[in-house]
């Protein structure tokens, strides 16, 4: 089944759009095996600096590149506006919602949130409860992933409040475009995406511990080496000018969590944790974990370091609480919803599990917990063998699954062997929230390389786009 | 500020980019001796196994000593943890832990290093190629070299990546002088004579310094001269001397830094005491083999000392 998708460049009805007519200008005057030549110059700067992610279960390749298309995905001034208008909203609701279901739970009482959504939920942390971090941040950085359908609708496909990743590629896409293509940036208006790592610097230590004194010291914790996304980690530590750690540098030294370094133990206040909540601490969490520092959470709770994100962000991100985001959104600012969200059957309901099995082969289904574009099926790209083997997994556990129908994500030209062809893509924005909320003019643009493919996960044969965002 | 896991990630890649290229050096002595001396070729690849510390590994993989054998487990078997590639792939596993205290230009240098010699090592190399494949090992490292010396900042950073030079290649030249003395000077009667063997050359060629070795003495190879020219000349950049005067000049920048002196720093000043105050014929008189059999273990436990002090774990 082909899904007759929007094409951000050249929709098939009203022909070329506007925020792409100067770069389009450009692109018919380029000679098209310098283009070629430009693409390969591009995968060389990837290897050679060394941005690479690791695949898992794979000995071999155990280092890749994660593909790069040269044609830039642009998005108009007005389009961005419209976007970080709603995105603001939903980041607002997002940390309104952590703070009320770790204290009054006002939404549960109000019967908006099913309560056994919430206790049952892996993602939520006891330990958490009457907790109040820093400043009263949460979720201090999100990427919102957001797909477009058409010329107007956009929704959001995922809140990503636990640990996002990939801002490193939006920078290095960047960074390489304008090695490649100096001149576009000249003639194009493109609004600059650098100061990152600068505006991630300033937002944490804005929500720095009440007692810091002088300029807090922070770093970001890396599960090591070996992670799938370290590349990133050591990035945003040397962009930031601060230290990378691990959690065997780590340790809880008189009532603050300290550094080893060659002149001793130093504290630090503000920690950009990279490790997943239930590495955190083996005090509190996984006894097993290594990745960790032993007491970290009684060094929180006595509010002597931040940790960014808070443990226990993962409620608010779940595929599961996904669902009441409208509900939410509305509940805590008083409005709809801007930016909308795919609509959702929610498996654990009966009536909905009834419909999903039966169009089983129309619907989009996720677990519940996965991430990355494991443990999903898309109905209209599986055979009838696996949409059946699917049906037998679902029923026998419905509350681990939800569905969407298979939206026609809209499609962004990349640059084969034989010219421009449209491949669908998505969108992640970046949002850093501290006293205020700031969103950068840009992100991660994820593209399926396969032909008609939806899923633009990287692990998952998935590419990346430098993202425009004009400064018009 | 330097956390002591990076400190110890800098020191040990830098140990592990001198190793790679000590290796290529030895392969390298090795392939010329073997060349000239036809009848004892298979000795000479001994003497070299004997100087990089793993002639019981080899014989328990190879059946026999031939330059395909020993460049093959020197330079690409990545089950000998100090091969060539071995030592690549730690370096730059220590450069990726680190990597937020390199420059770009030192991190990618080390990352093509590798990727370079992985592809060129990934297939037994074939004799006729083994020259081309020692040179470019040895041009990788001095890319890294340069790129390192061109761009680093002289701080903290730059002492600890130096120290694990030096501690490194004064173990190694102390090692190849120990083993090549003993194959090769049988009774203490020969020393002072001078000597009508090819094999001599090995020995500065290993270092890299035959060369040099004519500027500054005769042409004809002393053992005496060479010992004095590995051991105590100031200028020679291998030479124990050279390595232990940088390895107390960035101590005593670490200890002014830091504003605190430790263990490490009376071993590594008694070391240089040690060679400053000595003479190549009291060496002798010692005897040479007592003498770099103490000085690598005060070497060793310099390292040990530093990582300690320096809280590296």
């Amino acid at each position: 089944m082909r899904l007759a998708a929007f094409d951000e460049m050249l929709p098939e009805v009203s022909g070329l759009r506007r925020p792409y007519s100067a770069y389009d200008r450009w692109l018919k005057e380029q000679d098209p095996a310098r283009l070629t030549e430009k693409m390969q110059d591009a995968e060389r700067v990837f290897r050679k600096t060394g941005i690479t992610f690791a695949v898992y279960g794979e000995q071999e390749a155990s280092e890749r590149l994660i593909p790069f298309d040269i044609v830039p995905r642009i998005i108009s001034g007005n389009e961005w506006r419209r976007l970080t208008q709603g995105i603001e909203q939903r980041v607002q609701a997002l940390n309104a919602f952590l703070d009320d279901i770790y204290h009054r739970q006002e939404i549960l009482r109000a019967g908006r949130v099913p309560r056994d959504l919430i206790a049952k939920n892996e993602a939520f942390l006891p330990e958490m409860i009457g907790v109040r971090p820093p400043a009263g941040v949460y979720t201090h950085i999100i990427g919102v992933d957001i797909v477009r359908i058409s010329e107007d609708e956009f929704y959001v496909l995922e809140d990503n409040a636990r640990t996002p990743s990939g801002v490193s590629y939006m920078l290095e896409n960047r960074e390489t475009m304008m090695q490649l293509f100096p001149e576009l940036f000249q003639k194009i208006k493109v609004r600059p995406v650098e100061n990152y790592p600068q505006l991630l610097r300033q937002s944490l230590a804005a929500v720095r511990p009440q007692g810091t004194k002088g300029a807090p010291t922070i770093a970001v914790l890396t599960p090591g080496s070996f992670n799938s996304a370290y590349f990133e980690h050591a990035f945003l530590a040397d962009q930031m000018g601060v230290q990378l750690v691990e959690g065997q540098d780590l340790r809880v030294v008189d009532g603050h969590v300290a550094m080893r370094t060659t002149e001793g133990y130093k504290q630090i206040d503000v920690l950009y944790r990279r490790v997943d909540d239930s590495f955190l601490d083996p005090l509190t969490f996984r006894p097993d974990s290594a990745l960790g520092i032993p007491g970290i959470m009684d060094v929180y709770r006595a509010g002597n370091i931040t940790i960014a994100n808070a443990p226990g962000t993962g409620i608010a991100d779940d595929k599961a609480i996904y669902s009441y985001m409208p509900e939410i959104v509305e509940f805590y600012t008083g409005r709809k919803a801007i930016l909308g969200n795919i609509p959702t059957w929610r498996c654990s309901e009966p009536d909905s599990l009834k419909y999903v099995l039966e169009h089983i082969h129309e619907l989009v289904i996720k677990e519940v917990h996965g991430s990355g574009g494991y443990g999903m099926l898309v109905g209209p790209a599986a055979t009838k063998q696996e949409c059946e083997d699917f049906a037998k997994k679902l029923s026998a556990k419905p509350s681990n699954y939800i569905a969407q129908p298979t939206l026609a994500l809209s499609t962004c030209p990349i640059l084969t062997e034989k010219g421009l062809a449209p491949r669908h893509v998505d969108l992640r924005p970046y949002v850093l929230v501290s006293d205020r909320i700031q969103i950068v003019p840009g992100g991660l643009t994820r593209v399926a390389l396969k032909e008609g493919s939806l899923v633009v996960n990287s692990s998952q044969g998935g590419g990346t786009k430098d993202t425009w965002v004009l400064d018009d | 500020m330097l956390l002591g896991r990076t400190a110890n990630g800098l020191y040990w890649m830098n140990r592990y980019i001198e190793r790679a290229e000590n290796m290529a050096r030895l392969v390298d002595a090795g392939l010329r001796m073997a060349l000239t001396r036809t009848q004892s070729a298979s000795e000479e690849w001994n003497s070299v196994l004997l100087s990089a510390g793993s002639d019981v590994t080899f014989k328990q993989k190879y059946p026999d000593y031939t330059a395909a054998n020993v460049s093959d487990f020197l330079l690409r078997d990545t089950s000998n943890p100090s091969s060539t590639m071995s030592s690549i792939e730690t370096a730059r596993n220590n450069a990726r832990m680190v990597r937020t205290a390199l420059t770009r230009e030192t991190w990618e240098s080390i990352n093509e290093a590798w990727m370079s010699l992985k592809r060129m090592l990934a297939r037994p190399i074939d004799e006729r190629d083994l020259p081309n494949v020692l040179d470019a090992i040895k041009r990788e490292t001095a890319l890294i070299r340069g790129s390192f010396y061109g761009t680093m900042l002289r701080n903290e950073i730059f002492d600890f990546s130096q120290l694990g030079t030096y501690v490194e290649r004064a173990d190694n030249t102390a090692r190849i002088l120990d083993v090549k003395y003993y194959v090769l000077l049988p009774s203490i009667s020969w020393v002072g004579s001078t000597l009508d063997n090819y094999q001599w050359e090995s020995i500065l060629r290993s270092v890299s310094a035959h060369r040099s070795y004519r500027w500054v003495y005769d042409a004809d190879y002393k053992p005496t001269n060479i010992a004095d020219y590995l051991i105590l000349n100031v200028r020679m950049p291998r030479s124990l001397t050279f390595c232990y005067r940088f390895l107390a000049e960035h101590l005593k920048f670490l200890s002014d830094d830091y504003g605190e002196r430790h263990a490490c720093h009376a071993t590594a000043e008694r070391t240089q005491a040690m060679l400053r105050a000595g003479s190549i014929k009291d060496i002798f008189d010692t005897g040479l083999h007592e003498f770099l059999a103490g000085f690598i273990r005060d070497n060793t436990r310099l390292g040990d000392e530093i990582a300690q002090d320096y809280r590296f774990y």
